[in-house]
């Protein structure tokens, strides 16, 4: 397939907004990667290498708390459960003409948003502007987040204290607009929320660690909803 | 800490490319089956939400400032406001909240 510059423009006009918005959510990141015990260059090759908000978060969290690995690649399959299926989806939007290393290089940055607007290029997608996105948005993750660590440490406590709630707001940003049109989905955010603040407060479940507490709610709230109220084909 | 963070690292990025790139690689049709469609659409929204709470009260010095950038967050996202903004005005919360109350 020959480089397609146009579409590889297009991509860069759409990846800009995007690596902003990275930068300044990868800041706070970086800020959860210090506290984890990560240095910078540590730090700036796991948001280059993973590309992943909440898997990332979700990461460091865990090796703070000194988990085993095993409990970190299984925390990390199921904080990125929902690329799969938004790769399972791109499979579709490609030509099948498009080669295995295209497809390997469009699978190292598959994110809720280079997902979004790439599905939103009409007809067919071609990877040059994928690649322009991710141009952008990589270098925007990636350097957001070494900044965070090394500027945490420079910054006012009142700050850092602000600034950790960024990545807060957006998992919010994720989670609320859906439940606009979804009524399951709005009545499972208070209900992870309670259920989430329960197993952390009550003594009962004080022996469990934080990470495998995670684990669990997902999955046991996830196959609840799922049994209850399957998704109907159109709505996916 | 109690491993090296380097494999740590690769163990999160091997698992988290896998889970990308597989499905690329392999799929060809959709998937299915109804309850494995479901279940991965709705993992997202609930890890997101036992994540965010109460964990955003710890995060702050004041968790009242974590409960009310949480408030805030979520009217906002609901009017339908961007990832950034949303994100922004969540630290401008407690910034502000926390002059007073810490």
């Amino acid at each position: 397939m020959k480089f397609d510059k146009q579409q590889y423009r297009f991509g860069l006009r759409d990846g800009l907004p995007i690596a902003l918005g990275y930068f300044a959510v990868a800041f706070a990141l970086g800020i959860a990667a210090k506290n984890a015990g990560l240095n910078a260059l540590q730090a700036g090759i796991a948001s280059f290498l993973l590309n992943a908000s909440a898997g990332e978060y979700a990461g460091f969290t865990l090796i703070a708390a000194g988990a085993t690995y095993g409990e970190v690649a299984l925390m990390t399959l199921i904080t990125n459960a929902r690329y799969f299926l938004m790769s399972c989806s791109l499979s579709q939007k490609l030509d099948q003409s498009v080669s295995v290393w295209h497809r390997m290089i469009i699978g190292f940055d598959v994110t809720d948003e280079i997902f979004g607007v790439s599905m939103a290029v009409p007809g067919k997608l071609c990877p040059y502007y994928t690649y322009g996105v991710m141009s952008l948005a990589m270098p925007g993750w990636a350097s957001g987040t070494v900044l965070g660590v090394l500027a945490g440490s420079v910054l006012p406590l009142r700050v850092v204290s602000a600034l950790s709630v960024g990545l807060f707001g957006m998992f919010i940003a994720i989670i609320v607009p859906p439940a606009r049109t979804n009524k399951v989905i709005a009545a499972l955010i208070p209900i992870c929320f309670a259920l989430s603040f329960a197993a952390d407060r009550l003594s009962l479940f004080s022996g469990i660690s934080t990470g495998v507490k995670t684990i669990a709610l997902t999955v046991v709230i996830s196959v609840a909803a799922a049994l209850l109220f399957p998704k109907k084909e159109e709505q996916v | 800490m109690s491993g090296n963070v380097w494999i740590y690292i690769g163990v999160m990025a091997v698992v988290s490319y896998l889970i990308r790139v597989l499905p690329l690689l392999l799929m060809r049709k959709q998937i299915k089956n109804t309850f494995i469609k479901s279940f991965l659409y709705y993992v997202p929204y609930v890890t997101l939400s036992v994540m965010t709470f109460p964990a955003i009260m710890d995060a702050t010095a004041s968790p009242y400032a974590g409960i009310a950038a949480l408030i805030i967050g979520i009217v906002m996202a609901y009017c339908k406001r961007s990832l950034l903004q949303v994100a922004v005005t969540c630290c401008a919360v407690v910034f502000i909240l926390e002059l007073f109350l810490v």
